[in-house]
């Protein structure tokens, strides 16, 4: 098996002195797609917000390795540069900022990280134009602020455009579902999907299922209380679906018990 | 404080880069102010008696005068008779050509980012360099003279043209104005003068760089530009200073007279020193500028990007006149560690059909102050004139303010006047969100800032633009993105 993207070792986090993250293990090999699962509370969004580098996260314990690297070391934007992406589950406004000036910095700068020439204007007018079909966005929103007045699809739409722009190693997509009306989901779905390819990955972080008939995931790990206390493969979600969230938990109770 | 926070503030407290001291000798008048002290610039300037008279009536009016505190900045008072009213560097040589301006002069103005070269002609810049108050050497004059432009310094310009000198001065900024317009008009040491005759448009940008260089000087320049009917002029100022620990006194007047359908555009790039971090040294900058449309279809521009000084007091101001007439203002101010900035504009409307147009940017950040104050002014007679305001603040960190002051006085009912004004703040979630797309902070800071200032940037000639963006970027975090 060639090296992971990404290598969780009982990684432990909190944030303002509350522990959430209990001690979590997990490793996703390039061409996979992982979903991860929980309940409201679980710790899904401290996950993906640790991996990024959000501010005020502290780790208390456990390793992170990122293409053979301590990704803890890193600060966010190094992460960023080496290849890890996060599709915000609320992107914020930047108001003043062109979207297409903002997105060519954000290339150049890791095209600068990876020894590559920037692109000019006009290349970057040619790439982005193919990716934006591909999100069903308008052209137009290339040349509005950053998310400033977009529609909630609007927002996770962009962020997938941008996901497509980058083409991260590892993507971590927050509960980019949420919110989104059927047609939308179908689009970003298939936005994920066509980006897929045999040496990145992705972690899917969901409250439904429903994201999964669409991106239709490799493995399945329920995150109760900060662990994950399940995993399986794509039929584990349906099963979620179907029961609900109770059930582990009654079962994962009766583990630690005996 | 968070650590998003903590790098801003540590980004934002970063080191005035223009900070250094040239050795050049200079003349100086031992501190104080009396008659004999107006008497003594005026000798040395060898002036004519019409305008020592001037100079000592301004003098004897600025003595019944008290210093202005209605601003919304805070400082210990200053103390007049400490500051000498007159510095000019020593070597003062006719010159014939730039070979011949004092090497180290030279070298401040290289470390400036601006050359006297050839560089600045194919650029298409006139630049007339103002160190201590003495214009040291005025560039392309041949060439303007050609379209019969006068671009001078103000000295030069009373030796060779006093009689539009004399027609003009005052006639803007009266020496009764105010306090420091007062002073001004008692001790003005040197500045510019700009004559555009009818009908010619000038060829290329106009430029001044003031600097202030000898410790314990007060700059006074008087800047003078009259564009006759149907005439064009764009006129950029940029200001520098060196670090030091007491504070120098600046207090300017600049008097733009325009006449029917001419236009001039003023724009300037304000980089004196603020100050350190604590809020010691700093130049104050009480500053008079005013515009007269006096033609019908005039138009008069002001557009600002004021980084520096330790106070700002300025109001760069329209009177509107003509029937017509346009008046615009476009400011960015941006103010950190303790600088305070109450700053804004005035629009006098006194002629039909006048327009004016206000857009305001404050940046605040650090411990700093801004402040904007603006009047808009619709006379009677004023009929169908119309306003447009818009003030936005941006707050960087949390212990920095912004203050809007708008007044507005309408006496004709047929008048429009309309006022938008936001207050917003860089959010960690935004620099986190350009964080993980791969921008760094500083770049990120940038980023924002210079989106919010777009609208004023767009007003900026091409070069100077790019020049501001750069200052702000320095202004904010010591490195250029």
């Amino acid at each position: 098996m060639s090296d992971p993207i990404l290598d969780i070792r009982d990684l432990r986090a909190g944030v303002e002195g509350r522990d959430i993250l209990q001690g979590i293990s997990l490793t996703i090999q390039p061409g996979e797609v992982h979903a991860i699962m929980g309940p409201n509370g679980s710790g899904k969004s401290t996950l993906a917000s640790v991996l990024a580098g959000r501010d005020g996260y502290e780790v208390r314990g456990g390793s992170v390795n990122f293409l053979g690297q301590d990704l803890l070391e890193l600060a966010p934007e190094e992460r960023a540069r080496d290849g890890l992406f996060l599709a915000f589950q609320y992107p914020v406004e930047i108001p003043g900022v062109n979207s297409t000036y903002f997105l060519k910095a954000a290339l150049n700068e890791q095209r600068k990280h990876r020894g590559l020439t920037p692109v000019d204007a006009m290349e970057f007018l040619t790439l982005v134009r193919d990716k934006i079909k591909l999100l069903e966005l308008n052209e137009d929103l290339l040349k509005r602020p950053v998310n400033a007045g977009f529609s909630g699809g609007e927002k996770k739409r962009n962020e997938i455009f941008q996901m497509a722009v980058l083409e991260p190693r590892l993507a971590v997509l927050d509960e980019t579902d949420s919110g989104l009306d059927i047609d939308a989901l179908r689009v970003v779905a298939n936005g994920v999907n066509r980006l897929k390819s045999a040496d990145n990955a992705q972690l899917v972080i969901t409250h439904y299922q429903r994201l999964l008939d669409y991106i239709v995931p490799d493995f399945v790990h329920v995150l109760m209380n900060g662990r994950i206390v399940r995993s399986g493969g794509k039929e584990l979600a349906l099963e979620l679906e179907e029961r609900g969230y109770d059930w582990i938990a009654r079962e994962t109770q009766a583990a630690t018990q005996s | 404080m968070s650590e998003a926070l903590n790098t801003i503030e540590e980004f934002v407290s970063s080191d005035y880069k223009y900070g250094f001291v040239s050795n050049i000798e200079s003349d100086t008048l031992p501190p104080g102010l009396d008659e004999d002290v107006v008497r003594q610039i005026s000798l040395r300037k060898q002036e004519p008696e019409w305008l020592l008279e001037w100079r000592l009536k301004a003098f004897r009016h600025w003595q019944k005068m008290t210093e202005p505190h209605w601003p919304q900045v805070h400082y210990p008072p200053v103390d007049f008779q400490a500051i000498s009213y007159y510095a000019a560097p020593k070597k003062k040589p006719k010159l014939n050509s730039l070979d011949e301006v004092d090497p180290e002069l030279r070298e401040t103005f290289d470390k400036l980012g601006i050359s006297l070269d050839e560089q600045k002609r194919l650029a298409g810049v006139a630049v007339d360099a103002v160190m201590d108050s003495v214009s040291v050497a005025t560039t392309f004059r041949k060439d303007l003279e050609k379209h019969g432009i006068i671009f001078s310094s103000f000295s030069e310009a009373v030796r060779e043209h006093p009689d539009l000198v004399r027609k003009h001065l005052g006639a803007v900024v009266p020496y009764t104005d105010n306090f420091y317009a007062a002073l001004n008009s008692a001790v003005f040491s040197d500045g510019s003068f700009c004559y555009i005759p009818k009908g010619v448009r000038c060829p290329m940008e106009l430029s001044t760089y003031f600097r202030i260089n000898a410790a314990n000087t007060g700059q006074f320049e008087r800047t003078l530009i009259v564009a006759e009917e149907g005439s064009y002029v764009s006129y950029l100022e940029g200001c520098t200073a060196p670090m030091r620990d007491e504070n120098q006194l600046h207090a300017a007047v600049v008097e733009l007279l325009a006449m029917d359908r001419a236009e001039i555009k003023y724009s300037t790039v304000q980089n004196w020193y603020p100050g350190d971090k604590e809020g010691r040294g700093g130049i104050y900058n009480f500053v008079t500028k005013r515009g007269l449309c006096k033609g019908r279809d005039s138009k008069i521009s002001w557009t600002q990007v004021e980084t520096g000084s330790a106070i700002t007091w300025k109001y760069p101001s329209c009177v509107l006149l003509g029937e017509n007439s346009v008046g615009e203002f476009y400011s960015v101010a941006l103010t950190n560690n303790r600088q305070q900035a109450d700053t804004g504009t005035k629009m006098v409307h006194l002629g039909a059909n006048t327009r004016s147009t206000i857009v305001s940017k404050g940046i605040s950040a650090g411990r700093a102050q801004n402040s904007y104050r603006g009047l808009v002014k619709v006379n009677p007679g004023a009929t169908n004139a119309r306003n447009f305001s818009q003030c936005d603040s941006l707050l960087i960190g949390d212990q920095c303010g912004a203050h809007t002051f708008p007044y507005i006085e309408c006496g004709n009912p047929t008048a429009r006047i309309e006022h938008e004004a936001t207050t917003s703040k860089i959010g960690e979630d935004q620099i986190f969100y350009c964080n993980q797309r791969g921008i760094e902070t500083q770049d990120a800071v940038n980023m924002i800032v210079n989106g919010f200032c777009k609208e004023v940037f767009k007003e900026l000639p091409m070069e100077f633009a790019v020049e501001a963006q750069k200052l702000l970027g320095v202004s904010l975090e010591g490195s250029v993105g």
